[in-house]
């Protein structure tokens, strides 16, 4: 059967100010009907940009500069803007990243559903109608009819990414161009989008290209996969033969970079792929990935243009000039080493809390109680590492703005090392500033954008270790070569920076007062796989051998897994569950870990699908919830109990959950 | 510092339009300050013999005006005034406007709301209301007429800033500042203010066009720059009389004030180009 | 929505008496002024302290504020100087000659701004968008006084045929309506140049916007994506400052009226504030108040209606 979609050798260039550079470069790609293929790679492989070829919408600027993109067999290129107007949004759909900038704010979510097929032939507006408010009930929104009148910021993320689903099956096309659907989503979310794309696929037998980043989501959904570097196509092949055999190093790299949800922690590294992707790769007449790629060989890598070559399996391809001399994969590092003595209590946290005041007085609106975080009591050891994990709006990041003093004063009481560590950073004496410091998630804020390298790591010395100009020059220079940045950084801006060289800076700003605590908020969440992974061994080194104490903030449980000592569970500002990382990655759970566990993808296209999809999105923290908060999308509440009754503590040693089920001990 | 500018001076002569707003500007800030040396007449010289024939001569490029005054002098000692009187007015408003801004931004609740209402009351009355009431009350000077624009401008300006130090303050770099103890005003001026810099060199210069046209709003209502000083408006408002019989005495002037504004405006949007670009 | 109306009224109300106090203050602090002036350069020193204190001058000032708000409350805006009639009359008289001018100003500028700022923004850096924000820009930057000056000089003193004056008479000249001409042609220029630039701004930003893209790619033709999508969206931060413009039309033609010898509020208020006629300058100051706050709980008002995210 012919292909719905096949994109044959395309090449894409982007004429700017600054030259031509070339996105992507001999792509070959093609989808049968009803196939889901899979388009992984990351920031700036140029996946993002066959979605938008494929719908002939290339940014301004960017051309088709070789080959062609065929629909059906024609040419997307000879097509006038008529023809081309009649496949858009009938034929072809397309899914975004984002869901709400991807909608309308000032048109009713029914208004903008029913234009496609007004656009495409259809006159009774009656009719257009019911067919949306059918197509929002395939999308299992919960009360179509209203939701027709509602507007998009009036629907949770979720909701909005199953009305962009909606519109986008709307005239039933045959191909979906799913552009990061699930990026920004809980993994929750994720979880349940997925499990909706798959039904519907099954249902009406559309083909996907999905595009992500997330190679858990891809495995979760694709038949094939291709993945792409610096605008090449390095593999492709089976879902299967890929995530099983990975052929190209590059691929290998990817999947070796990731932590492993179902492996404990005990010392193991990660391996990270060295370096990063520069223009200069773009151009490189080889192999794009050869200066980071371990197996590299210049003689035969970087001479000319590698083909595509078999590698393996049936229609499993790898673009790689050493394909049969790469040595066998290794198996990831065994978990020899010993799991770390932790010390004792650094950071405790008893009963704290940080209700927030909006509105009232001169704003007009009326005055509401924001729970950000209630009743938390933690513990953070020596030497280990405190892990903190849950959703958006679970009051983990409350946490950790309480605890380093940016968040004012709090309920409850937090110590450390036995004394009152209160009050915000404003009312704290510096030594207490110098023992707690912060690093941040967001590697293109947390430096400023006036201040060079060496500025933004003197200043903190100066501060709060009372040095000298010269000194501090010293010592800032012996930082960065703590965190393996070269000394000429020195004097770049951040913008001149990688986002991981960015995060290795505020590392180093962090440690400059040589803290007792170090609190770190998604410290890798912002970065890409391969730079993730190098991030976490930093920590993890940094950490080895030093009396620091870790509180990690992280959405991500395998990260979690592969570096927490202890773990606590948040959702809605409360504190579900919390004890030894081994005892809470194992049963008896919380429902809520237990769901956050089975969403969680990986990536591994033979692991069943989640048994577990919460439904509905979180409350509102400004809701005064009587029972449990997570009762009202728990798949075990029990009525009558759950969401009336605060729920009880059961305690299994040193591992707690907040529940009303008669969970079992570990037997 | 020295680099950035640099830069911006750089990328701004990729714009064409900014250049020639460039060019303007400086154009009439040599004339004003090269007056005293160039000018060929004193300004306020009268001479009634040449009012027989007022037209551009070899003796007076631009003829003169309707006392006999040579225009081309009135013009460039007009253009020393105006590019005096304006900048110092901006400044005076960008200072003023940039502390309130940043405080009200950072400090937020009570004081934000306070300082923003009595911003929003100066911006509701009416601008040229105010001059009249207040240049009428304590009579037309260059003070006055700096000090007014000082206090109608600065609101706007405060407008600006606090909405970038709203978006700064939140960022994460200002988190860190503030847990190594940094002192508030280094974290306003060190950290923030920075981050300004865009959008406030581009408002600079759009609101120097909008001072001159101010400037000589007034002088053609007769409230501005005391005579027989040359200032542009007010060489409008004295020839506007005779504006059938000897068109040029008001045209040129009116050239001359459009094509400053125009030059500021141009210089603005090359700016605000290279700043998006680069 | 009750509450909200509730406050803001409240809010106009404290305000108006804010700034008509600063006003009377301003005026009123040295009252010895206004009675040397009613009595001309030749009464004695004696007359004037008997004026002065017959008209209840040596009062305090709140006491003679408070007598003032009545006498507002009661519709007596008091006696003008200069004009030799009360104060409410010359008042009404120019304010209509100036608000007929303003109408036909605002229903100029505002369909012939919103159709140039769309156009221009549909396509940024296009030639259109080139050649209409260069138009605009410069249109922005010539005063009024000056743009006066040359269509004056074009259509007056060159090709003689519109009338370089408007005293809103019939004259044996010319009819009343082609008075209106060059004055509302000056206008537009100005204040269309500034609303363009303005709506071309939020224009370019709304078509970079994902949900633009999203409508593209439903099949939409691109006409139909301005209108539909991208138009409103790009109305609502211009929204606010196109009512601003009625507050500019109503006390900002002082320049206008006195080009073209147009008796409008605004020559009425320069008039007065030359001559210090305090009565009509602190009964102008209070209508060109009362406008801009009415103007702008119109604007807030209009703004909930277009932005269905913004609710009070």
């Amino acid at each position: 059967m012919a292909d719905i979609l096949s994109l044959e050798g395309v090449s894409i260039e982007h004429r700017g100010r600054r030259g031509v550079s070339r996105i992507l470069d001999g792509v070959d790609l093609s989808i049968a009907p009803g196939e889901a293929v899979g388009l992984v790679g990351e920031s700036g492989c140029g996946k993002s940009t066959v979605a938008l070829a494929a719908m002939r919408y290339l940014p301004r600027g960017m051309a088709i500069s070789a080959g062609r993109v065929l629909f059906e067999g024609r040419d997307l290129a000879a097509m006038d803007e008529g023809e081309l107007r009649r496949l858009r949004g009938r034929r072809i759909a397309m899914v975004y990243q984002d869901p709400m900038s991807s909608l309308n704010p000032v048109m009713t979510i029914g208004r903008q559903l029913v234009e496609v097929p007004m656009l495409h032939g259809e006159r009774d507006a009656a009719r257009a109608r019911d067919r949306a408010i059918a197509m929002l009930r395939e999308v299992r929104l919960a009360d179509a009819e209203a939701t027709m009148e509602r507007y998009p910021h009036q629907l949770s993320g979720g909701q909005q990414q199953r009305v962009v689903i909606a519109m986008a099956l709307m005239a039933e096309p045959s191909l979906l161009v799913m552009d990061e659907p699930t990026t920004g989503l809980d993994v929750t979310i994720e979880a349940a989008i997925l499990e909706l794309v798959r039904d519907l696929r099954a249902r009406f037998g559309t083909a996907i290209l999905f595009i992500s980043h997330n190679l858990g989501t891809v495995a979760r959904l694709c038949d094939r996969v291709g993945v792409l570097y610096a605008g090449r196509l390095v593999e492709t092949g089976g879902v299967r033969e890929v995530f099983r055999a990975p052929a190209h190093p590059y691929t290998r790299g990817l999947l070796d970079a990731l932590p492993d949800l179902d492996r404990p922690r005990g010392g193991a590294r990660l391996a990270p792929i060295a370096g990063t992707l520069v223009a200069e790769d773009r151009a490189r007449p080889g192999c794009a990935f050869l200066p980071r790629c371990p197996h590299a060989a210049p003689a035969a890598c970087g001479a000319g243009a590698i083909a595509l070559a078999e590698a393996g399996g049936a229609g499993h391809l790898a673009r790689c000039a050493r394909l049969g001399e790469l040595p066998a994969r290794m198996a990831a590092a065994t978990d020899a080493a010993a799991q770390a003595e932790e010390g004792p209590v650094l950071l405790e946290a008893r009963g704290v809390g940080k209700w927030y005041e909006v509105g009232g007085g001169m704003s007009g609106k009326p005055r509401r109680v924001i729970r950000a975080l209630t009743d938390a009591s933690l513990e953070a050891r020596r030497g280990g590492t405190l892990a903190i994990v849950g959703e958006s709006g679970s009051g983990k990041s409350t946490f950790a703005r309480v605890v380093a003093g940016l968040a004012g004063e709090a309920r409850g009481a937090l110590s450390l090392a036995g004394e009152p560590l209160s009050g915000g950073v404003d009312s704290r004496p510096r030594e207490l500033l110098r023992r707690v410091q912060m690093v941040f998630q967001n590697p293109d804020s947390t430096l400023n954008p006036s201040h060079s390298v060496g500025y933004a790591l003197m200043r903190p010395l100066r501060r709060l270790r009372g040095l000298g100009a010269e000194e501090a020059r010293q010592e800032a220079a012996r930082l960065m070569a703590r965190v393996q940045l070269p000394a000429e950084l020195a004097e770049r801006r951040p913008w001149q920076l990688s986002g991981g060289q960015r995060q290795r800076v505020a590392i180093a700003r962090a440690l400059a007062g040589d803290p007792d605590l170090l609190v770190a908020d998604e410290p890798v969440s912002a970065l890409d796989v391969s730079v993730q992974a190098a991030i976490v061994n930093l920590l993890a080194d940094l950490l080895a051998g030093s009396d620091m104490a870790l509180v990690l903030i992280s959405h991500d449980l395998a990260l979690v897994r592969h570096m927490a000592d202890r773990v606590a569970v948040m959702y809605l500002g409360r504190v579900v569950e919390y004890g030894p990382a081994a005892q809470v990655f194992a049963p008896p759970w919380h429902p809520y870990t237990e769901a956050l566990l089975a969403a969680a993808p990986r990536p591994d296209p033979d692991a069943p699908p989640p048994e577990i999809v919460l439904a509905g999105p979180m409350p509102s923290p400004a809701e005064e919830i009587r029972g449990c908060v997570f009762a009202s999308r728990c798949p075990r509440r029990m009525e009558g109990i759950c969401d009336t009754l605060a729920p009880p503590e059961r305690v299994f040693g040193a591992h707690r959950i907040a529940c009303h089920l008669e969970l079992a001990a570990p037997g | 510092m020295i680099a950035r500018a640099a830069a911006t001076v750089a990328l701004l002569g990729r714009s064409p339009v900014g250049c020639l707003g460039a060019a303007i500007v400086l154009f009439w800030a040599a004339m004003g300050i090269l007056a005293p040396w160039l000018a060929p007449y004193p300004p306020n010289r009268i001479d009634p013999a040449l009012i027989a024939y007022p037209y551009p001569t070899a003796a007076n490029w631009l003829g003169v005006d309707q006392l006999g005054r040579d225009i081309l002098s009135r013009l460039m000692w007009g253009a020393r005034t105006v590019l005096t009187v304006a900048p110092a007015a901006v400044l005076g408003a960008a200072a003023l406007g940039t502390l309130l801004g940043l405080v009200a931004g950072y400090k937020g609740g009570a004081v934000d709301s306070i300082l923003m209402r009595v911003g929003d009351t100066l911006l509701a009355f009416p601008k040229i209301i105010l001059y009249l009431i207040v240049i009428a009350r304590f009579g037309a000077s260059a003070f006055n007429i700096i000090a007014v624009v000082t206090v109608t401008q600065a609101p706007i300006i405060a407008r600006i800033v606090r909405a970038v130090t709203l978006d700064v303050k939140n960022r994460d770099y200002v988190a860190a500042a503030r847990m190594r103890g940094e002192p508030t005003w280094f974290v306003l001026l060190a950290e923030i203010l920075p981050n300004a810099r865009g959008p406030l060199v581009v408002d600079f210069f759009l609101r120097l066009g909008y001072t001159v046209i101010a400037i000589g709003v007034l002088g053609f209502l007769g409230i501005g720059l005391p005579p027989p000083d040359p200032d542009w408006g007010s060489m409008i408002k004295e020839s506007y009389g005779t504006i059938f019989v000897w068109p040029h005495m008001t045209l040129i002037p009116a050239l001359a004030v459009s094509s400053l504004v125009i030059g500021f405006n141009f210089l603005a949007t090359g700016l605000r180009e290279a700043s998006e670009d680069g | 929505m009750a509450r909200y109306l509730l406050r803001q009224s409240l809010n106009i109300l404290l305000t108006l008496l804010a700034v008509t106090f600063l006003v009377f203050a301003l005026n009123e602090l040295t009252p010895g002024d206004v009675a040397r002036k009613l009595l001309g350069p030749y009464a004695t020193q004696e007359q004037v302290d008997h004026l002065f204190r017959e008209m209840g001058l040596d009062r305090p000032l709140l006491v003679r504020y408070a007598e003032y708000v009545g006498n507002v409350l009661r519709g007596d805006l008091g006696t003008s100087v200069i004009y030799r009639q009360p104060v409410a009359d010359v008042l009404l008289d120019r304010l209509g000659n100036t608000l007929l001018l303003a109408a036909i100003c605002f229903a100029v500028i505002v369909p012939l701004s919103v159709a140039l700022g769309v156009l221009a923004g549909m396509r940024e850096r296009s030639p259109l968008d080139r050649g209409i924000s260069v138009f605009a820009s410069i249109c922005a930057s010539i005063p009024e006084f000056a743009m006066g000056v040359f269509m004056l000089a074009i259509f007056v003193v060159w090709l003689g045929v519109l009338p370089g004056t408007s005293p809103m008479r019939a004259t044996a000249e010319w009819p009343v309506w082609m008075q209106f001409v060059l004055p509302v042609a000056v206008v537009t220029l100005y204040d269309a140049g500034y609303l363009v630039s303005m709506i071309r701004a939020s224009m370019v930003e709304v078509m970079r916007q994902p949900f633009v893209r999203t409508a593209v790619l439903k099949g939409m033709p691109f006409h139909r994506v301005v209108t539909r999508h991208a138009m409103r969206n790009a109305l609502i931060t211009p929204f606010t400052v196109i009512l601003l413009q009625l507050n500019y039309l109503v006390s900002g033609l002082v320049v206008v009226e006195t080009l073209f010898a147009y008796p409008g509020f605004g020559r009425m208020m320069l008039e007065a504030a030359l001559a210090k006629d305090i009565a009509v300058v602190e009964a102008g100051a209070l209508v060109a108040v009362t406008v801009t706050m009415l103007t702008q709980l119109l604007g807030d008002l209009g703004y909930m209606k277009l932005d269905p995210r913004i609710r009070i």
